[in-house]
């Protein structure tokens, strides 16, 4: 039988969540509303005109192959950047936990590149792999290879995947590293017992008792690499060579902020919400069930 | 009670104290100089508050041009606009169009009955900011128009004559061959690629850039970019940079880092890199007029100008605006503008600030700084050369930087690249003609 708990009347569950829906209501509701509302106009930067074009906008950039480029790089761009800041997380967890002497200190060093902006790393990046005096890039070329991410749509590609999965690997490792910690010993002790080896014991054990942190870091690195890695790209590529790295989140900012075509980028914000929301919701439909808490 | 009346007086004092000071009329100026440009705005507010009693204006960074441009758009929309805001040439069409937002200049001056003689001002500069009926928009600040600048040790290095003529392309195209077959790996390099390349490319042989008198006269410009000479020149620039010739760094001004080192022998750059590379620049360089195709158009017509220009925002008081319009008479007037000249290599955008420059002996103790001005100042400028007035144009520059990288990687042919910036630009000019409707 379940065990339920609730209050009585409705007075202190509406003041105790009013905090938080009032939060929702300021910096998620309005500003929502407004985008769906705007992205119904075409209005002037100045806000001094607009005019109501229904769904225009709308079809305007579905039409655009410029546009729908976009969604397939910011496919690859985030897929990429989630794999590249999990992966690594996972690995440096597991080495940490097994750690008995100066645990606390490699635990503080893996967790400190979480403190850099992401505008910061991206310029630490930058300056590593600048094709003139970058220290990255003089290895390369030491080893023959003519590295030149201004041009070439991959490298740019492989530089700010890299630049945004680095700061997060350290977000990704504080989860798998308290997941890992909360492993019973008991039954790895067992295994081991039984004969299991260290890399048997991970894959058939471990992973799959770390399922709901792993799970919880999967919808929120998807979610990062949608919205957050702006500042890297805009420091880094501002979006080229080309199309190369212009995710769906920089041509929001680019056709907001740049070309200041409010209508437009409130469209891409509304679509963007719309893809998110629905990655999210299949995330925890299909995903979800393979979870054991 | 003697010490709780001291008490009062004491809090009336302090609490009377910036009310007395603020008195003065205060003027928001927005600007986008940091750095040593920065700095020597500062000095020029600074100056102007301590001139007079009646005004302060308080200068305030905000960003780069794009970013400044936003704010003051942001402002704008929340009631909080500056009196001044700084915007970049690109910004020109967007500001125009903003009727209501906006005081035009000859207006505020007229009102507040300042002296102000618009033919003061160097035709090229005031074109770019006038109407097609003659009234000044905005006050034109700093201006500057591209140049060829020659690190001319490299060049001896490689068995050239320094003062190798480099007035054609194709006499650029020889000394490149030269330079790459000595072995050099960075003979040419460029900043703002659209702005050259493209923009000024175009006015210099006279050949639109955009239709309607490139877009001065109607918001239903059409791009032109694709034309006849833009393709042959991208076409070359294509092939330099597959043999090595011509080595892209990026779509703003990456390349002066190249060319400050050192590492670059040729280098297309506004004239007002001049502060950047007399400052580091451990070479013996010269500056010579933008190189152009010969016998392609009315080659060599004019360059046009690139920078940012001051206007007047709608929303303050009458007696804020006399102060705005005697801050911008300050800013104008010869010695500070022939100030800054000297110290920025932007172009003198009056008469008289240049005369003042070459009376002073400038020009001859500093050989080239006047080649910019002579490259603006050489013809009266055509419907093709004054300059360029389009909406949502900084984003088309990008999709201009889009396409150029096509080319420059191999991916495109000049042609496809410029054909593909025309369609997608001009659906960008027709969502912004909507706006301005």
């Amino acid at each position: 039988m379940d065990k339920r708990v609730t209050f009585k009347g409705w007075a202190l569950p509406l003041l105790l969540i009013a905090p938080q829906a009032a939060i929702s209501a300021v910096f998620f509701f309005y500003p929502a509303g407004q985008a769906v509302w705007q992205s119904l106009f075409i209005p002037d930067p100045f806000g001094l005109s607009s005019q109501f074009v229904g769904l225009e906008n709308f079809t305007y950039l579905l039409g655009d192959p410029y546009y729908r480029a976009a969604f397939a790089t910011t496919a690859v761009f985030s897929g990429l950047v989630t794999l590249c800041s999990m992966v690594p997380a996972l690995f440096l967890a597991v080495m940490a936990d097994r750690l008995v002497k100066g645990a606390g200190t490699y635990r503080t060093l893996l967790i400190w590149p979480y403190a850099v902006a992401p505008a910061v790393a991206g310029v630490l990046w930058l300056f590593m792999f600048n094709t003139r005096v970058g220290v990255v890039s003089w290895y390369l070329g030491q080893l023959g290879y003519d590295w030149n991410h201004v041009l070439n749509q991959g490298e740019a590609m492989g530089l700010v995947v890299i630049a945004s999965s680095w700061g997060r690997i350290s977000y990704n490792f504080l989860f798998f590293f308290a997941a890992l910690q909360a492993v019973p010993k008991s039954v790895i002790e067992a295994a081991a017992i039984d004969g299991a080896r260290f890399w048997r014991r991970f894959f058939t054990i471990v992973l799959p008792l770390l399922s709901p942190t792993t799970f919880f870091l999967l919808v929120v690195n998807v979610v990062y690499s949608f919205f957050e890695t702006f500042g890297v790209i805009h420091t880094i590529t501002g979006g080229g060579p080309q199309q190369a790295t212009t995710i769906l989140v920089y041509k929001v900012f680019s056709d907001g902020f740049v070309g200041q075509d409010l209508g437009s980028s409130s469209a891409q914000s509304v679509i963007l919400l719309l893809v998110v929301g629905a990655l999210t919701v299949l995330q925890f439909k299909f995903l979800e069930k393979r979870v054991h808490y | 009670m003697k010490r709780f009346a001291l008490g009062i007086l004491a809090a009336g004092t302090t609490a009377l104290t910036p009310i007395a000071a603020s008195a003065q009329t205060e003027i928001q100026f927005w600007h986008a100089f940091t750095g040593r440009l920065g700095e020597l705005v500062a000095t020029q507010v600074e100056e102007f508050n301590a001139a007079q009693d009646d005004y302060t204006v308080t200068a305030v960074y905000k960003g780069n041009y794009s970013e400044t441009l936003n704010a003051g758009i942001a402002a704008f929309r929340a009631g909080e606009q500056p009196h001044v805001l700084m915007v970049f040439e690109v910004g020109t069409a967007t500001m125009m169009g903003a009727e209501g937002a906006v005081r035009p200049v000859y207006q505020v001056m007229e009102e507040s009955g300042a002296e102000f003689d618009p033919d003061a001002y160097i035709g090229a500069v005031k074109g770019y900011y006038t109407t097609t009926d003659g009234r000044m928009l905005s006050l034109p600040f700093n201006s500057s128009t591209p140049v060829l600048w020659v690190n001319r040790d490299r060049l001896e290095g490689a068995g050239i004559d320094p003062d190798t003529d480099l007035t054609t392309w194709d006499q650029v195209g020889e000394v490149l061959d030269q330079l790459a077959a000595a072995g050099e790996q960075c003979p040419l390099v460029t900043a703002w690629q659209s702005w050259i390349h493209l923009e000024n490319l175009s006015a210099y042989h006279d050949v639109p850039f955009a239709s309607q008198e490139n877009g001065f006269a109607g918001a239903d410009a059409e791009l032109m970019l694709n034309g006849e000479l833009q393709v042959a020149h991208i076409a070359k620039m294509g092939e330099w940079a597959k043999d090595g010739k011509f080595v892209y760094t990026g779509r703003r001004n990456e390349g002066g880092a190249n060319f400050r080192s050192g590492d670059c022998a040729l280098f297309t750059e506004s004239s007002a890199g001049y502060a950047g590379i007399k400052a580091e620049a451990g070479f013996d360089f010269d500056v010579r007029p933008l190189p152009y195709w010969e016998g392609a158009g009315n080659a060599p017509q004019n360059t046009i100008i690139g920078g940012a220009s001051l206007w007047v925002m709608e929303g303050h008081e009458a007696p804020e605006y006399e102060g705005v319009a005697e801050f911008l008479n300050y800013l104008s007037s010869t010695p500070v503008q022939a100030q800054w000249h000297q110290d920025t290599g932007y172009l003198p955008i009056t008469i008289a600030a240049g005369e003042a420059t070459r009376d002073a002996g400038f020009y001859d103790e500093n050989p080239g700084t006047d080649v910019a001005v002579m490259q603006m100042t050489r013809n009266e400028p055509t419907a093709n050369s004054k300059g360029i007035r389009l909406g949502s144009f900084d984003q088309i520059r990008g999709i201009i930087d889009e396409e150029l990288e096509a080319v420059w990687a191999g991916d495109k042919t000049a042609q496809e690249a410029l054909d593909s910036a025309k369609e997608r630009g001009d659906q960008l000019l027709r969502r912004f003609e909507r706006t301005a409707r």
